[in-house]
């Protein structure tokens, strides 16, 4: 058993971050997620010597990761969503160069500069690409201050692995709600680093360059399938999902992150009501647990999705079903959160009385 | 190599130890340059590589490439080198250089990378002091997208985007970005040379190999600025090109130290 202790989620992932060993973190603030640097500038460097500096700016703070990634460390940022915006031309370099790192996006409500109230509507801009050019995030969705603890630890994995940025895509509530914890034990920082990693060319070997130009397209083509052959290894080794009541279900309530958690509760009243509803929340927006749709495709009377945006993660829904099956969607956009009993009306509206 | 090569398969009687007097650093790849004929990156290049090769630093040193014409400064120099998305040069050689305080760190940027879609990374990497090297080619032009106007375009020079030359009432001023830098309390050490005459190139690279050591004592920030030329966007020969660094770049971009630190 770790140490439990009541956190907020930002610092919660703060303290994540350090005891994952994290040798860099460069970060800029914004709400709703500004928690993260300053629990960070408190103590980090004087427990872990890891760095911790405030950049100028997005800009700065995920080119700044770029280097140190590209330095053989595990490095993270984190912002809201206005930042990862201007982020993005940077994680198309990394996604390319294939440099490990991890961020986090405590997405707040758009567009534009918007609100700081919590939002999922980046679900697009995180799992569809973002940047220029085809690449892909590995994305996983916190629903507790207990996943944004666990997640840092995973996504560091993740990324190492497969040498890939992975996005925590969380959100406002998420980031700022305090709940009981279980910490993991502080881990080491590493010691030695990739062969890839620009460390100082070795003495008996080549140097090193990390680039993500190849001028030539059949060069860059080949670049594009070994990054396409990669992907499709996630989807087939990282899937992660949660499911519930599956077994007897008629209908099925679908949301990640927060939206998951709301729909626990109205699955719950649904049920009280005699309605026989199951819950699919998926962990890894990126791989997409497609299978899991599948499997109840024709099989269920209708799925209801549930985000906090206008409808994005239930296109991908809809692309798993085929077809087979009804897909609804219901929300609540700009920094709104839906309530169980919403949801609950909603799903008989919409299934139930027929009214559509 | 090639050229060496080369010569030493057709006139073996030449390439002998005694009659050696120059050769290519070891530091630098056998990779035939892609600068065209007369620009200044292949000799800053080698004489950089040469500091290496003296200093002994091949193995401990990172550098950064840019956006522009140098992004393949890599293809040539033999250190381990990351490629910058364009103006972030800066931001990745302080993300490379906080991890590996211990390493030698150098970026080498146009001045459209550095003075105008980088000003913002140049000018914060300066003021907090980071220990790395900037070397800053300034030619007053963009080269690789074909001769646009930059940040550096002198009053009246004609470029592609300022075809009836630069007008600064409506197009600004050419930014002398070493004067703008060197007030900052992180920069250590700021000059400016040229690499358009022998004697100037040998003045550049004593200044390339004194920001080194500069960071070597750890001082801060140093860039050096080295004034160059792009004669095919320019629309010259490479010996008018020279002549115009002389007469007109010169004129505006005064060679010499800008700021030194007060304890060497």
């Amino acid at each position: 058993m770790g140490e439990i202790k009541l956190m907020k989620g930002n610092e919660a992932l703060a303290e994540a971050m350090i005891r994952a060993g994290c040798d860099a973190y460069f970060g800029y603030p914004i709400t709703p997620q500004s928690e993260v640097l300053e629990y960070l500038s408190k103590d980090a460097t004087q427990r872990t010597g890891m760095v911790v500096l405030q950049a100028e700016s997005e800009v700065a703070a995920i080119n700044m990761i770029y280097g140190a990634a590209g330095s053989g460390r595990r490095v993270m940022t984190t912002s809201s969503s206005p930042g990862i915006s201007l982020m993005q031309e940077g994680l198309s370099y990394i996604a390319s160069a294939e440099l490990p790192c991890v961020l986090a996006n405590v997405v707040r409500g758009g567009p534009g500069l918007g609100t700081i109230q919590p939002s999922q509507a980046d679900y697009f801009q995180a799992v569809k690409g973002g940047g220029h050019g085809d690449y892909r995030l590995i994305v996983l969705a916190p629903s507790s201050v207990q996943e944004m603890v666990d997640f840092v630890r995973l996504s560091f994995d993740l990324a190492e692995k497969y040498r890939n940025p992975v996005m925590i895509l969380a959100d406002g509530a998420i980031g700022q709600m305090m709940e009981k914890v279980e910490l993991f034990d502080q881990m080491p920082r590493k010691t030695e680093f990739p062969d890839w990693a620009t460390t100082g060319k070795p003495k008996d070997k080549e140097r090193r360059y990390i680039t993500s130009l190849h001028i030539q397209p059949e060069k860059m083509e080949e670049i594009n399938k070994h990054l396409q052959a990669k992907y499709k290894q996630i989807e087939d080794a990282e899937v992660r999902y949660e499911a519930f009541n599956l077994e007897d279900a008629e209908y099925i309530l679908t949301g990640y992150g927060l939206g998951a958690r709301i729909c626990r509760k109205a699955m719950d009243i649904l049920r009280e009501k005699g309605y026989k509803v199951g819950l699919i929340r998926p962990i890894t927006l990126f791989p997409f647990p497609k299978k899991v749709y599948e499997s109840v495709a024709g099989k269920v009377k209708g799925i209801l999705d549930v985000e906090m945006n206008a409808g994005q993660m239930v296109e991908d829904v809809k692309l798993s079903v085929c077809g087979k099956t009804r897909v609804e969607y219901y929300g609540r956009m700009g920094g709104m959160i839906p309530s169980p009993e919403e949801i609950v009306e909603n799903f008989e509206k919409l299934f139930i009385k027929g009214e559509a | 190599m090639s050229n060496n090569i080369e010569t030493a398969k057709f006139r073996p009687e030449i390439c002998t130890d005694e009659n050696l007097v120059y050769r290519k650093p070891s530091t630098l790849l056998p990779e035939p340059f892609h600068y065209c004929p007369g620009c200044g990156h292949s000799t800053v290049h080698k004489i950089f590589m040469e500091v290496i090769e003296e200093m002994g630093i091949e193995n401990e040193t990172i550098g950064v490439a840019p956006v522009g014409c140098s992004v393949f400064a890599y293809h040539y120099m033999g250190v381990d080198m990351q490629q910058a998305a364009h103006g972030r040069a800066c931001a990745v050689a302080t993300g490379i250089k906080r991890v590996q305080p211990d390493k030698y760190v150098f970026s080498y940027q146009g001045d459209g990378d550095l003075a105008a879609i980088g000003t913002g990374e140049t000018i914060h990497a300066a003021n907090r002091g980071e220990n790395i090297l900037v070397i800053f080619i300034n030619n007053g032009i963009y080269g690789m997208t074909s001769g646009q106007m930059a940040p550096t375009t002198l009053e009246g020079m004609v470029s592609t985007t300022s075809p009836h030359g630069r007008d600064v009432k409506t197009q600004g001023y050419p930014l002398k970005i070493s004067e703008l830098l060197a007030p900052l309390p992180g920069v250590a050490y700021i000059t400016r040379q040229s690499v358009h005459k022998p004697a100037n190139v040998r003045k550049a690279k004593k200044a390339l190999r004194q920001a080194l050591e500069y960071q070597k004592k750890g001082l801060g920030f140093c860039l050096v600025e080295i004034v160059s030329n792009c004669p095919s966007n320019w629309r010259m020969t490479p010996a008018q090109a020279n002549q115009y660094i002389e007469e007109k770049m010169l004129a505006f971009y005064k060679l010499g130290d800008i700021k030194v630190p007060e304890v060497k």
